[in-house]
Formats: C-alpha cells, sequence, structure tokens
C-alpha cells in the first residue's frame, strides 16, 4: 500500500483528496461525514459578511445521457453568519484533528478588515487559509473574487496584508478567467503566499432555454453569467495547472481543482504538479462516497507501477510539457486497422474523409472482408481515426522508423537538422490516390 | 367455429393482447438513441427494403427532433408505423447492426422507429402534401400496404389516384392479419388514414375484375390485391364444425371484442409458416388449454422466423413435428386429427383445427400479361413477404409510374403538351 498522506506547505492530511470550496463543504455535518468517509481535508465554503442567495443556482450540461458533463453555478459563498461558521470549524478541527482544515476567505478589499477575518480565523485551529480571488459572479460585482484575482497588483496587495498577520499557510486560489493567470500567480508568490490553488470555475452561461429564452439557470426569467466547472474543465485545469507548476518563478505548492471525478484524473493533476487535489462537482453529483475509489484506485496503479509515495509522481509529466516549435518534426506516425477487430461502421472514413486527410479507403461491402484501409501514402498520423473508432484498440497509431536524426522547428528555421520525406498528398482536383 | 364461451376475463384478454413490445419511454430513448454510432453507409439501411435511413432517424431522436426523425422514417416508408411493431427486425435491421460484431445488443431500432412515428400519430401531425396537379390518373387495385404505399407517393407527385378495395376497410393484412399482440387495427387504420388524406380517392367494397376496364380511365393501374384464400388441406373432415383457416380466425380476432371470438379447448394449427405462430399464439392467448402446432416435416424445416417458434414456446404452444395430417375426426364437429409419423399412425384429440399452409394466388382478376402501363407489388408479386416488402414494393412501383407519366408530361402527344 503506497503511502498517500501529504504534506502541503506544512499542512498536513491523510491523503490528498480534499473537499474544494463550495456547497459539499457548507456546514459541520457534511464535513464530519466526508472525513468520516475518508476524504484528507476539507475547503470550508467561504466565509465573509453573509450574503443572500437566490432560488435556482446550478446549470447542468449533459452529453446524451451523462448528466453534469459541465456544470455552473451562481451561487455566492456561505450564506450563514461568520461566528457561526468559525465555531463549526473549531468543532471540526477538534474532532477530526489530523484531518486538513482550511478557511476560505472573502471580505472586502481593505486591510482591516482582512486583518480581522484573518485572527478570527486562526482562533478556530485551522490548518490554512485559502483566499478566494475566483469567484467569477455576484461577488465580483462587489469588487471582491475573481474582481481581485484578475489584476496583479490588487492580488498581491490583498496577500500582503493578509501575511502581516498571519501565522497558518496562506493559500490563493486562483480564477482562470484572466489572459495569462502565471502573471497572477507571480503576483500572489510576491505577496507572499504559501500555496496556490487553481483553477476556481470558468465564466459562462449553461444554456437557454428554447421553450422561454431564458438563460440557465433562470431565476425569475433573467439569469447571469456563473461559474462552470464538471469534467468539462479538467483539460483547461491541467494545462493551466501546468503553467503555473512549470513557471521558474513560482515554486510553490499548489492544490489542482478542476473536474476531478476519479482517481486517474487525480493522478494527472499530480502528475503535473499538484500536490493536493480539490474535488466538489463529482461529490455534488455522487456524494462524498467516491472518495473510496479515488483512494483505491490512486493506490493501486501506484502500487502496480512502483511508487511508493506521492513525492515519486507528482511532476513526473511537467518535463514532458514543451513549446511545440520544440516538437520533433521527423516523428511519424501510420495508422493501423485490425481488420479482425473492425465492425465496419465506417466512421473512421467520414471522419477522415470530411474531417481530416482523405487517407482511408472504402472497400466494397458485398464481398465480406475489410470495408476500410488506409491509404498510407496520404496518412498524416493526426490520431483522428483512432479517436472515432467504437471498438478498443481496433485502430492503433505505429511509429514509422526513419533514418532522420529528431528535428524541431526551431532546428529547422535554424537551418539545422532535415526533415524525413513525408505524405504531401492533398485532396485536389486531381489527385488520386494509389491502389495497393 | 367451436362454439365454446370465452373462459378468460376482459382484463386476461386485455393482458393477452398487449402489445409484445412495449414502447420506450422518453428516457430509454434517448438511453437508446445514444447508444447508436451512426455508422456510415449504415449496414441497417442497406439491409432494409425500404432503405431508411436508421441512424440520421435515431441522431434526430437524441437530438430531440423527433418530428424530423418520424420524417426521415415515413419518407422511406409510408408503413413506417405498422413496420415499427411488426417487422422481422432480427433478420432486418437489427440483424445487420454492427454491434452485433461487438458482441454485444444491437440497437433497438425497432422499438426506437416507434417512438419518433408514435411522437407524430399521437400529434396527428402531417409530415408530407400532395403535389400540384399533374392531371394524371392511376388506379390502384387493393388498399394493402403495397397499393397504399403506392398512392401515398403518387399523391406526393400530383397524380390523382383512386385506390379500389375489395373489403369494407383498407389496410389489407395490416388491418385484418397481423397478430393482435403485434399491430392493433386502429394503429393500422391511423396510418392508413394519413395516406387518405393526402387526397386518395378509396372506393370499398369493391372487386375488380378486368384491368382492361380500368386502362381505359385510368393513365396506369398498379396490382397490389395480395394473396387469395388459405389453401386447402385436400384431407376428408375439412367441412366438420371446428375446421376453420388463419386467415379468418385472425381476421374474425381482429375485427371483433376479444371475447366473441371463440376457441376451441384443445387447438391443432396444421403448418408452421408466420402465419401459423400468428393462430397457435392467439388460440393459446384466447384460453386454449392446448395449442399445438402440427408439421409434417422436422423443427430445422419450419418456415417461420426463429424468434416465431421461440414465442411460441414461450407462450406454452405444443409443437409435433414429422407429422403428417391424414383425416380429420369428428361427427359433425371435430373431435381430432388423425396424423402419421415415423413410428405409426395416431390422433390427437381436438376441438378445434386451424390450417395455416399457406395462402393460393387470386384468380378472380383478369389482367393483360406485361403491360407498360401496368404495375404491380406487394404479396401478389412476390408471392408472400412482409409488410416492409409491399412498401418498399409500393414506393418503387410509385417512382416508375411518376417517371412514366412524367415523361408523357413532356412530350407532345394529345396536342395539349406543357
Amino acid at each position: 500500500m503506497p503511502d498517500l498522506t501529504t504534506n502541503f506547505a506544512g499542512i498536513t492530511s491523510p491523503n490528498p483528496f480534499w473537499l474544494a470550496s463550495g456547497p459539499p463543504t457548507n456546514t459541520y455535518g457534511q464535513v464530519a461525514k466526508a472525513f468520516d468517509h475518508g476524504w484528507g481535508g476539507a475547503v470550508w465554503k467561504t466565509i465573509g459578511e453573509p450574503i443572500i442567495n437566490v432560488f435556482s443556482r446550478y446549470g447542468s450540461v449533459d452529453l446524451g445521457q451523462n448528466r453534469m458533463m459541465g456544470f455552473n453555478n451562481i451561487e455566492l459563498i456561505s450564506d450563514r453568519p461568520v461566528a457561526e461558521n468559525l465555531k463549526e470549524i473549531a468543532e471540526v478541527k477538534r474532532n477530526y484533528p489530523k484531518h486538513a482544515v482550511i478557511a476560505s476567505l472573502m471580505v472586502e478589499s481593505k486591510r482591516e478588515s482582512w486583518h480581522a477575518m484573518v485572527k478570527q480565523t486562526e482562533d478556530t485551529g485551522a490548518d490554512g487559509i485559502e483566499l478566494n480571488f475566483g469567484c467569477p459572479h455576484g461577488m465580483s460585482e462587489r469588487g471582491m473574487g475573481s474582481a481581485v484575482g484578475q489584476v496583479p497588483e490588487y492580488t498581491c496587495q490583498i496577500v500582503e496584508w493578509v501575511k502581516e498577520v498571519a501565522t497558518i499557510p496562506v493559500i490563493v486560489k486562483l480564477t482562470p478567467n484572466v489572459t495569462d493567470i502565471t502573471y497572477i500567480a507571480r503576483a500572489a508568490v510576491k505577496g507572499g503566499a504559501d500555496a496556490l490553488s487553481l483553477i476556481n470555475t470558468i465564466n459562462s452561461i449553461v444554456g437557454v432555454d428554447l421553450a422561454t429564452f431564458e438563460p440557465q439557470p433562470a431565476v425569475a426569467g433573467k439569469s447571469s453569467h456563473g461559474g462552470y466547472c464538471g469534467p468539462a474543465v479538467k483539460p483547461i485545469a491541467l494545462h493551466l495547472v501546468s503553467a503555473v507548476a512549470g513557471d521558474p518563478s513560482v515554486q510553490i505548492p499548489i492544490s489542482g481543482i478542476g473536474g476531478i471525478s476519479t482517481w486517474r484524473d487525480a493522478a494527472e493533476f499530480i502528475a503535473l504538479g499538484a500536490g493536493t487535489l480539490q474535488v466538489c462537482t463529482a461529490v455534488m453529483h455522487y456524494g462524498f462516497r467516491i472518495v473510496e475509489d479515488l483512494i483505491d484506485g490512486l493506490s493501486n496503479w501506484m502500487d502496480e507501477r512502483g511508487h511508493r509515495a506521492l513525492s515519486d509522481i507528482r511532476g513526473r509529466a511537467l518535463p514532458r510539457v514543451a513549446k511545440w516549435e520544440d516538437l520533433d518534426l521527423n516523428y511519424h506516425l501510420l495508422a493501423h486497422i485490425d481488420q479482425d477487430k473492425c465492425i465496419k461502421c465506417e466512421l473512421c472514413w467520414t471522419a477522415c474523409e470530411d474531417g481530416a486527410h482523405q487517407a482511408i479507403r472504402r472497400l466494397p461491402r458485398n464481398n465480406g472482408g475489410p470495408v476500410v484501409e488506409i491509404i498510407e501514402e496520404a496518412c498524416v498520423g493526426c490520431n483522428l481515426c483512432a479517436a472515432v473508432c467504437p471498438v478498443q484498440d481496433c485502430i492503433t497509431m505505429r511509429q514509422v522508423p526513419n533514418d532522420y536524426s529528431p528535428t524541431s522547428w526551431k532546428d529547422y528555421v535554424a537551418g539545422k537538422g532535415k526533415l524525413a520525406p513525408r505524405s504531401e498528398h492533398f485532396h485536389t482536383a486531381s489527385w488520386v490516390p494509389s491502389r495497393k | 367455429m367451436p362454439d365454446r364461451a370465452a373462459v378468460l376475463s376482459d382484463d386476461e384478454l386485455r393482458r393477452n393482447f398487449a402489445d409484445i413490445a412495449p414502447p420506450l419511454t422518453s428516457d430509454a430513448a434517448l438511453l437508446e438513441a445514444n447508444k447508436c454510432l451512426y455508422c456510415h453507409d449504415a449496414p441497417c439501411t442497406i439491409a432494409c427494403p425500404t432503405h431508411i435511413d436508421v441512424p440520421a432517424f435515431i441522431k434526430k431522436i437524441a437530438s430531440g427532433n423527433l418530428r424530423g426523425s418520424a420524417r426521415v422514417i415515413l419518407d422511406a416508408n409510408p408503413f413506417g408505423h405498422s413496420c415499427a411493431r411488426a417487422c422481422p427486425v432480427e433478420v432486418l435491421c437489427e440483424g445487420a447492426c454492427v454491434l452485433n460484431d461487438r458482441d454485444e445488443e444491437p440497437i433497438k431500432i425497432a422499438l426506437l422507429q416507434r417512438h419518433a412515428t408514435d411522437y407524430v400519430l399521437e400529434r396527428k401531425l402531417k409530415l408530407f402534401e400532395a403535389g400540384p396537379s399533374t392531371g394524371k390518373r392511376v388506379a390502384i387495385i387493393g388498399a394493402g400496404p403495397a397499393g397504399l404505399a403506392c398512392a401515398r407517393d403518387l399523391r406526393r407527385c400530383g397524380h390523382a389516384v383512386t385506390v379500389f378495395e375489395a373489403k369494407s376497410q383498407p389496410g389489407g393484412l395490416n388491418t385484418y392479419g397481423i397478430a393482435e399482440y403485434k399491430l392493433k387495427a386502429d394503429v393500422a387504420l391511423a396510418e392508413v388514414q394519413d395516406i387518405l388524406d393526402l387526397g386518395v380517392e378509396l372506393k370499398t367494397g369493391v372487386t375488380v375484375t378486368s384491368v382492361e376496364d380500368l386502362l381505359r380511365q385510368y393513365d396506369a393501374v398498379f396490382v397490389g390485391v395480395g394473396l387469395g384464400r388459405t389453401k386447402r388441406l385436400g384431407i376428408p373432415g375439412e367441412e366438420l364444425r371446428g375446421v376453420i383457416d388463419a386467415l379468418t380466425f385472425i381476421e374474425h380476432l381482429k375485427t371483433h371484442p376479444y371475447r366473441e371470438t371463440t376457441v376451441g379447448r384443445h387447438v391443432v394449427v396444421i403448418g408452421a409458416g408466420n402465419t401459423a405462430i400468428d393462430a397457435v399464439t392467439q388460440a393459446k392467448r384466447l384460453g386454449a388449454a392446448s395449442s399445438t402446432i402440427v408439421y409434417r416435416r422436422g423443427e430445422a424445416d419450419m418456415p417461420c422466423y426463429h424468434y416465431e417458434y421461440e414465442l411460441a414456446k414461450r407462450d406454452g404452444c405444443g409443437f409435433r413435428f414429422n407429422a403428417a395430417p391424414q383425416r380429420i375426426a369428428g361427427n359433425g364437429a371435430v373431435a381430432g386429427l388423425e396424423i402419421t409419423t415415423a413410428t405409426g399412425a395416431e390422433t390427437i384429440p381436438c376441438d378445434m383445427v386451424i390450417v395455416a399452409i399457406g395462402q393460393d394466388v387470386r384468380t378472380e382478376l383478369a389482367r393483360p400479361k406485361a403491360h407498360p402501363k401496368v404495375f404491380e407489388g406487394g404479396d401478389c408479386a412476390n408471392g408472400g413477404a412482409e409488410i416492409v416488402n409491399a412498401a418498399a414494393e409500393g414506393v418503387a412501383a410509385a417512382k416508375r409510374i411518376d417517371q412514366m407519366l412524367t415523361v408523357d408530361k413532356t412530350t407532345v402527344q394529345d396536342g395539349k403538351g406543357r
């Protein structure tokens, strides 16, 4: 059994799976239940001056029958009084001393207000503070949340105020709703942040009711842009985590957030540099019980691969995140169809023909033999056919060895290296593919 | 018919004749539709005699465009409603589904087709309209699926259509002859009404005896008269009370309240085609204590579809193979069926014998051979097949007739031209 214990900027937890700040961490009862199920930590739903929420707060994007492939919300921070939240945080910490309990804070952008809030929070015994600089809806209209996190100077300033009084680690939660997240990350580091967490939700309108033309989720006939999350945002989050983790001037721990639903998602975030994982939407969909397979699956995978601790895998994919100009142009692939596995749906043909490089040939259906074959001189190894094929391992991409040494675009334009011959068949009016 | 009072309650009868394949819920239909791979040059479409673009109609269900989905179906097959219920999909579209090759259940194409077509049926949506009048007139003999499919497409082309039907109701075997648990007459008639509403003139109760007569009044004639009466056994005792042919038995069941169709206590059905299965199962479902197929050849020789055989077995019907009927015994009424088998002669006690050994061809209609203005389709042309074959042949004939009449329109034959 690998060691999943985590030390994140000095905050320890039995495993890296934390509940992200949100509806699942609104009360003592929820957080205590989550810890009983096995969650390693929880970031409390953001505390600040109590707000009033609207009715109808969430919107779902379904994909076929799969519900909540994407999800958004127009809910604000906690609508419970600050004192009540702090009392429950203290109770949770007292009853679950080995778990990580983090207070998420958001107050008006005044030095005294932040000082007062941080001091009160520290009295609870919480293990750390997360600054919510990312909430994209509602609070941002009042100069808080992403209104702070979108401006490097504001971010740096408020982190400085917090650090003036904080004695426990301070995590800054970043918004993805910026052109380059590394600018904000560097500002947080400059202000003295101990760690970063990302991503907060992405600005979105989740849909329009075509019967009424009300954007969703609708409140008395209107809606407002809200924060998008769920499995759909994972690729965006993975990129931003890698961008921040790979930035040489940001050398502080990162808590990964964004669409994490399975242990595989978690492992990918860790491989791109995340120290802990925060989960919200998947819990809102399936409940706290999902942590069992997050832990079990990650542990089994690490066991099979011989990884004994999270430090063995953390950041392992980062050196492989390269600039495009450094990719090898002489690495050539060819699609290969396993005709024994092919079920003759011709999806590869239609995708390649209309959507890619016209590199698959159709054969007559009536002879009982193959109905598709790769036109090797036209295939550019793009992966599309393998992506659309509904049969596992039926279409695979195989490397075509050549005698040319690796040559990147950077090399090539600098006059270094030679390009191996490659497909240059374009579907012009006159092109006819060769028959085998 | 044996004069035996119904032994089942109305509730039991209703249950026994309820749809054998109940409709999908909206959720189930969405789930199923989203499983479809959307094949190119799809084998399901190739397998369908009317070549419905199956992946297209299924994707439209998935996108929530049920009206568009139904139009794809009914555009290719005017009998899309009845085919969704009565088509032998196991040997057609569903049998061809590529998911079979992935060792999975095929997409439930028939139920999805019913889901889409029920949507327009329930809402009485009109999806097609008659074309601008061409002034051409076509006579159609027989208001079964072949004739009415032909009529539908001719009306869409703008030709005037008159359909002559010997029976009192249109629809042919859809109305009178499909097992009740597959297709009910009200659906068959609603489907027909959709076609008639395009402006088809229907003359029921009219038996046409001469195609030549019609050729004098119409620009083309389509013959879709189906097959004739059930063949006779040609053994002693066929005149006894309690002997009935399968089509008459089924027609009575389909045109009367269930309890008005009497059924024997012990029923023997002679024959092993799909009609024999319809008869043996429905006799059982009407309350026969035993209902048994007697077939002169072996199990593997049965002409019925395998799934129909399975259905009859599930219904608790009996099967006697390699049993040749010799005589129907009885004094005034049926008392038994004498058969010979490999081991000798025996008598199967029964009080009802249903004959289902195929139909004769019709002979009452005088028609010229190979006349350029006479077309045909359906059972009378193909020897007896499915609704979908009749529909496909009707549609194909309409296309040929339209081509012929359209060529006429562009030539100056009668001095009017255009």
